[in-house]
């Protein structure tokens, strides 16, 4: 796949795209795991929401 | 009893927890599906521009990140509106959700546009008024993430801060008109319209909306983790002041 004399340009370009988009994929999985687990941490110590029941 | 709105129902966090986590998925597999179906018909099957060359294909992707810069901006903007106005439970979770998203995208649509002007215009960047005004934009929803960051009671982070966007919302109409109001340098909108030839209009709008359905999808998830943090400290402070009370009896 010949892209042309401003190949670099057109690949640095998607580059960004992979590793922003790739970069905001991966913070929002690993706070959610965070987040998950905190609130795990805190119901498994007998800590709940007034909300939650039980 | 009057039936309640959708809006009322999804006010309700755990309502919205179980619809967003059942939505997910879905929303994610077809933004990954249409990214995908688009990259292949930009690599393969898009002609080069006859002016432009090959350089063409970078408007695959600056142009739906330009889109969604002026999108998340109009989500933090509806939801702040919806915080102030209406006091939505979930109001202030999508403004401060989207903030991040819409910054990136942002960033993505100025980058992917001075790799573009390199090679077309001989220079990464000029301040003409399309550019400057998408730049405006850019430290716009740095502020809104700096002001948040800045105050600690969420309360009033989340008032202040919508103050501040919806100010900023006069930014919107100013980057959309610029390049009409303005003798730029950046070309007229021609994105999504009957000028473009079906050859390169079908691989723009595939990825135009394989980039929304992944703005929604990124949205969902950022707002799932922000109702579970909140739920975390909400917790996390009660408990304190329990045992802070527990002890003062003692």
């Amino acid at each position: 796949m010949g892209l042309g004399p401003h190949a670099g340009f057109i690949w640095a370009a998607y580059g960004a795209v992979i590793v922003v988009l790739a970069g905001l994929i991966g913070w929002l999985v690993y706070d959610g795991r965070r987040q998950t687990r905190a609130l795990a941490d805190l119901e498994a110590r007998g800590i709940k929401r007034r909300s939650a029941g039980g | 009893m009057a039936t309640p709105t959708l809006t009322q129902r999804l006010a309700n966090p755990t309502r919205f927890m179980e619809l967003s986590g059942a939505l997910l998925p879905w929303v994610s597999a077809a933004a990954a599906v249409l990214i995908l179906y688009a990259m292949v018909l930009v690599f393969f099957v898009a002609p080069p521009d006859y002016q432009q060359g090959e350089t063409v294909k970078i408007m695959y992707i600056h142009v739906p990140s330009a889109w969604l810069a002026m999108m998340g901006y109009g989500v933090v903007a509806a939801s702040s509106f919806g915080l102030l106005v209406f006091r939505h439970p979930l109001a202030d979770v999508s403004a401060k959700s989207a903030a991040p998203i819409g910054a990136a995208f942002t960033a993505l649509a100025l980058v992917t546009g001075s790799l573009w002007g390199k090679p077309m215009w001989g220079t990464y960047w000029v301040w003409d008024a399309r550019l400057t005004s998408v730049l405006i934009l850019f430290l716009l929803y740095l502020g809104l993430l700096a002001l948040r960051s800045s105050i600690e009671d969420e309360t009033t982070a989340g008032k202040l801060t919508a103050i501040l966007a919806l100010v900023g919302v006069a930014i919107l109409p100013i980057i959309k008109f610029s390049v009409e109001w303005w003798n730029t340098l950046h070309q007229p909108s021609t994105g999504f319209t009957a000028s473009v030839d079906p050859s390169m209009r079908t691989p723009l709008l595939v990825s135009a909306a394989g980039f929304t359905m992944l703005f929604f999808a990124l949205h969902l998830k950022a707002m799932r983790n922000e109702i579970l943090r909140r739920r975390v400290k909400a917790i996390t402070m009660a408990e304190v002041e329990r045992s802070t009370g527990a002890k003062a009896r003692e």
